[in-house]
């Protein structure tokens, strides 16, 4: 019965409460969408409209948006699997054990969380490459790509500062290798071999590290930079067009009033 | 929109003059402003809408991969069994790779901090903002000078056994070559595409095809040792 709850959504739509949450107001007017967005605080980063050939999926492949998709599916998947988890040794791998043996539905969630990673890596990458052959870091959207190569090394730590939370042996090895390099910077190498791991080498110090890097530090550093990346998109004048492109009024004139349709 | 209040805001007397700011534009150097008729659609909710249906296909996809395929895990980690070869995550093993061929000070340090620093000052270069092709102009001395790049590259990768970065190397000279001797109205698509293409595009296609051989090679053809093993043989 559509109309039924269209009715009462109506109703709820003029209560009090709902008004005071909501300060767009009812009304599906271009004005009221508009305001649905300017109106919201996370919404406002993005602009209220968008040209309407950049919304179809061959100008941007919507790698951008996939990625932003991934992170939150890790945020979500995280935040369950922290329930689970000691970052402590050994605790550490025998949580992941009964993650996959023991907790309803466990195995699933890891192997969620996991995949969802891998794919923000590549998305990250994939967008980063489309970004640059589409020539859209050009002036003036110079920062927002700065912004978006820092995202991208974010994005990099926090999946390998996951990578060794399981505690086992592919997790350990994998960052005794990529830790090892960094006592190959010149003069404060070892300092900082030292400073990353708590110590000369993985061990529980280690595990505790990345564990507040990867679930505090580094995700709130990529929601600041998600935020900033997203409003400068707006700010910079919405998703970048090639005026070579089909459907500039330059290529192809056409009367105003026979284009509103 | 808002609410009926139920108390008027009135303007007090108190209240001063606000400044105007006054803007001559001359006529020699007023603006040019180019107007474009564009049709444009509303963010809520057609452009919200489509990104959401993006996202839920996505994680129906990895939903689905997480039904069918189990994440990796070994034995509890132990510091005194190293497992041959130690393997980092698969957007590290391109890293890890040169690591093979040089000194970690300059696969560990030098290479990924130059690769992080070209990245960021990619839109800062001025150069060539109209992305012409790269052969277009000056086409004898562009060709000589991006075929000695491309030979000091060579025979530089080639004295340190990089054979694996050779490859991509080898793939985009030769794309430059045919690149050099076609014309922006050749009856070939792709001799058409590559001469339109600027030097920045050359140089980010050989860093991807690096990206793409390095880190497949890394994953699946080293084994124990970092020695070269056939994937399907094993």
């Amino acid at each position: 019965m559509p109309s039924t709850i269209d009715t009462y959504f109506e109703k709820l739509e003029r209560t009090r409460m709902w008004r005071s949450i909501f300060r767009s107001g009812r009304g599906s007017s271009t004005l009221h969408n508009a305001l649905a967005i300017q109106q919201n605080v996370f919404l406002h980063l993005f602009p209220t409209k968008v040209r309407k050939r950049m919304v179809g999926l061959g100008a941007t492949w919507y790698l951008g948006t996939l990625t932003l998709g991934t992170f939150l599916l890790l945020v979500i998947t995280g935040i369950l699997l922290m329930l689970y988890y000691h970052p402590s040794v050994p605790q550490a791998y025998s949580d992941v054990k009964d993650l996959r043996f023991v907790v309803s539905s466990g195995l699933f969630l890891r192997n969620l969380h996991r995949w969802a990673a891998h794919a923000m890596v590549f998305l990250a990458f994939a967008h980063m490459f489309r970004v640059f052959y589409r020539g859209a870091y050009r002036a003036p959207r110079e920062f927002n790509w700065v912004v978006g190569v820092v995202l991208l090394l974010v994005t990099l730590l926090l999946s390998y500062t996951g990578y060794l939370l399981p505690w086992d042996q592919l997790a350990y090895w994998a960052i005794t290798v990529g830790t090892n390099i960094s006592s190959a910077v010149p003069l404060i190498g070892d300092k900082i071999h030292f400073l990353l791991l708590g110590g000369n080498q993985v061990n529980a110090n280690a595990l505790l590290r990345f564990y507040v890097l990867h679930c505090v530090i580094l995700p709130l550093t990529a929601v600041v930079f998600l935020a900033v990346h997203f409003w400068r998109i707006r700010k910079d004048g919405g998703l970048y067009v090639r005026e070579s492109e089909p459907g500039t009024a330059s290529a192809q004139p056409q009367p105003a009033s026979e284009e509103r349709k | 929109m808002t609410p009926p209040k139920d108390f008027t805001a009135t303007v007090g007397s108190d209240m001063r003059v606000s400044q105007k700011r006054v803007l001559f534009v001359t006529r020699r150097t007023s603006p040019q402003v180019k107007a474009y008729d564009e049709e444009r659609v509303q963010t809520f909710p057609e452009v919200l809408i489509r990104a959401l249906l993006a996202i839920e296909c996505m994680v129906i996809a990895l939903v689905l991969m997480s039904l069918f395929f189990n994440a990796p895990l070994e034995g509890i980690a132990n510091p005194t069994n190293t497992p041959n070869p130690a393997k980092a995550p698969w957007y590290f093993l391109g890293l890890q790779e040169m690591l093979h061929y040089f000194p970690p000070v300059v696969a560990g340090v030098l290479i990924p901090g130059l690769l992080i620093i070209a990245l960021i000052v990619i839109p800062y270069f001025d150069i060539n903002v109209e992305a012409e092709g790269f052969f277009l102009k000056d086409r004898q001395q562009r060709l000589r000078l991006s075929m000695i790049v491309a030979g000091a590259l060579t025979i530089f990768l080639w004295f340190f056994d990089v054979y694996v970065a050779l490859g991509p190397t080898v793939l985009v000279a030769g794309l430059m070559l045919l690149a050099a001797f076609s014309t922006a109205d050749s009856p070939n698509r792709f001799r058409r595409y590559l001469a339109l293409r600027p030097i920045s595009w050359w140089i980010m296609t050989w860093f991807l095809f690096e990206l793409i051989v390095l880190t497949a090679v890394g994953t699946y053809f080293r084994g124990p040792g970092w020695s070269w093993v056939w994937p399907w043989r094993s």
